[in-house]
């Protein structure tokens, strides 16, 4: 008895120690392999350096070449606007009609389980064989896609859509919505079940109709909800590179019409297979630009969302 | 709630359209799968006129399948084993000790939650290549395992706060040493929420396509994503043997799927956040 108890005393003394040996191992493996890596790319931003060779200190001139150099300025003011689009299609194409399908699934109806399991399983595809999926069926001459059209006789809206300028990152998006739908659905069909039954009771009492109950009362408590899955959206997009990848290649074709960020930042690391040579000096300055901007969306969402909850 | 029975057939109309929108990728893809060259530029959308097998065959035998497949399977384990373990340990230290720091340090670690790693690129090549990792799957599994650990870290502190600390005490008391209590207190109690994280890094995993494309040039060392593209890349107007290979890849994630859909959208939704 007499030793049990010194033995536990001793233990609770030692406690100061002992949360050190427990979260070394994870505080290692992220340090070194995360955090010293992105502080490392940040700092690269700063030099001259092809990947290989020496590395030159440059201060702000990568800065001052993508911003105002031909053809970084370019290219960086095409990526910007079209990873804006993309964005903004997405929380149309993903977001809006999550909402409206997690609203109807809310109802609760037989066969929920089953459409559930049915909108969740593209998620579970790797983006890759989406991006190719979708590229296949998308075929300009024996795509179902377009063979479907021209059986319904709309021969004329049977377009080359991935080889078009216009409507190439459009259907990117719609590819990229296609698999991730099943998401923002999920976390909006919790954030209705979670709004509190006596809320939805005494609307019934009032004599609110569904639909009226879903615009004045579920919508605006899931504003919380819509503006986390829309930051989600944002981070996501603003480092997509796989679906542009599989879909266009890295030089993000047409004509540049489907360049984001991801695959600017890509193609000018490792470099374009026939004409520019790796630039790590670049590609970081560029993934800094990234870093600004997603860091940004970051904190007006924060921002937002506690003005909200107020 | 929804008595009327007119909206009651409207929704079930925006159901089975989603549904086939959903899905309808997917079955061209498998009906595809089982055509030949001919039929698939001739009757696009027709039903296979008859089981056509040499798709698979061909892509079977040219592509190197069952490498990729033993290539994924060892990322995947090897990650997740190292991912469970080290955020069990640190979500113990966070969950069970209050130290100067502490919760300086935890922020520390949700910060990268969501921070795609991705911007470190340029540093983690660098990294690996003067670490000789390069054309290593451990390159991919580290990166793996980092970019993983704060989300874990996140879930499963939250899990091991919740557990009462009488049990702990008690043992402790007997003189039970804070790692035994760990690995056979805590964990067994833990255990849905092992499962939860293991299912929300186990797909992203299994799916990434990324940093296999920066570190792994050999072909016999390509994970499935990394060697779909190369095959996709080769095969580019056989599309028999294509759309073959494509089924292959993912049929595994969806065979599991079905049986576990419940907890996949579960443990994908909560890892959402992930950057």
């Amino acid at each position: 008895m007499r030793e049990g108890s010194t033995r536990a005393v001793r233990l609770w003394h030692k406690e100061k120690f002992e949360p050190i040996k427990y979260i070394l191992p994870a505080f290692l493996v992220y340090t070194v392999f995360m955090t010293l890596p992105l502080f490392g790319s940040l700092l690269y931003s700063f030099f001259e350096w092809q990947g290989i060779g020496e590395m030159r200190y440059v201060g702000i001139q990568n800065y001052i070449k993508l911003f105002t150099q031909y053809p970084y300025n370019e290219r960086l003011v095409n990526v910007i606007i079209n990873n804006f689009k993309f964005f903004f299609l997405t929380i149309i194409f993903q977001n809006i009609v999550a909402l409206g399908i997690a609203i109807l699934l809310s109802f609760n109806l037989k066969g929920k389980n089953f459409f559930r399991f049915t909108f969740f399983l593209p998620t579970t595809l790797s983006v890759i064989i989406v991006g190719y999926l979708w590229t296949l069926l998308l075929n300009p001459t024996w795509g179902p896609i377009n063979s479907f059209l021209k059986s319904i006789g709309l021969e004329k809206l049977a377009l080359n859509w991935l080889g078009n300028t216009k409507t190439s990152l459009i259907c990117i998006t719609i590819a990229n919505a296609w698999q991730y739908m099943g998401i923002p659905m999920m976390i909006f069909l919790a954030g209705i079940n979670n709004i509190d039954e006596s809320i939805n009771e005494s609307s019934i009492i009032d004599g609110c109709n569904e639909l009226k109950r879903m615009w004045y009362i579920t919508l605006p408590l899931l504003r919380p909800i819509i503006g986390m899955t829309t930051i989600l959206v944002f981070v996501r997009n603003f480092s997509a590179f796989e679906i542009v990848y599989a879909m266009a290649g890295t030089s993000a074709g047409p004509l540049y019409s489907t360049d984001i960020f991801g695959t600017f930042f890509y193609r000018t690391l490792f470099g374009e297979t026939n004409s520019a040579p790796q630039d790590f000096g670049m590609g970081a300055t560029i993934a800094t630009c990234m870093l600004f901007i997603i860091s940004l969306g970051v904190i007006i969402w924060q921002i937002w969302d506690k003005r909200v909850n107020e | 709630m929804i008595r009327n029975k007119i909206s009651k057939a409207a929704i079930y109309f925006v159901f089975i359209i989603y549904a086939l929108y959903a899905l309808y990728p997917v079955i061209i893809m498998i009906l595809t799968s089982f055509k030949s060259n001919l039929d698939i530029i001739k009757y696009p959308l027709s039903l296979p006129k008859s089981l056509y097998l040499d798709g698979y065959k061909n892509a079977w035998v040219k592509g190197q399948f069952s490498t990729y497949f033993v290539n994924s399977i060892i990322i995947a384990f090897f990650s997740l084993i190292a991912i469970i373990i080290l955020s069990l340990m640190a979500s113990y230290g966070f969950a069970r000790y209050r130290f100067k720091m502490s919760s300086l340090l935890y922020l520390y670690f949700l910060a990268g939650i969501m921070i795609p790693i991705k911007l470190g690129s340029a540093n983690l090549f660098r990294m690996m290549r003067s670490l000789n990792l390069i054309d290593r799957l451990t390159s991919v599994i580290l990166v793996n395992i980092a970019m993983s650990i704060p989300i874990s870290i996140l879930i499963l502190t939250s899990f091991i706060k919740q557990i009462p600390d009488s049990l702990e005490e008690a043992a402790k008391i007997d003189g039970c040493k804070s790692s035994k209590i760990l690995w056979w207190i805590v964990v067994p109690i833990v255990r849905p929420a092992i499962a939860t994280v293991t299912i929300m890094n186990f797909l992203p995993i299994w799916n990434d396509f990324y940093f296999p494309l920066l570190f792994i040039r050999k072909e016999n060392l390509k994970p499935i994503p990394l060697g779909i593209a190369q095959f996709f890349g080769e095969y580019q107007t056989d599309w028999s043997i294509i759309f073959a290979g494509l089924t292959i890849a993912s049929l595994p994630t969806m065979a599991v799927y079905l049986f576990m859909s419940k907890q996949f959208i579960q443990g994908l939704t909560a890892g959402a956040i992930k950057g």
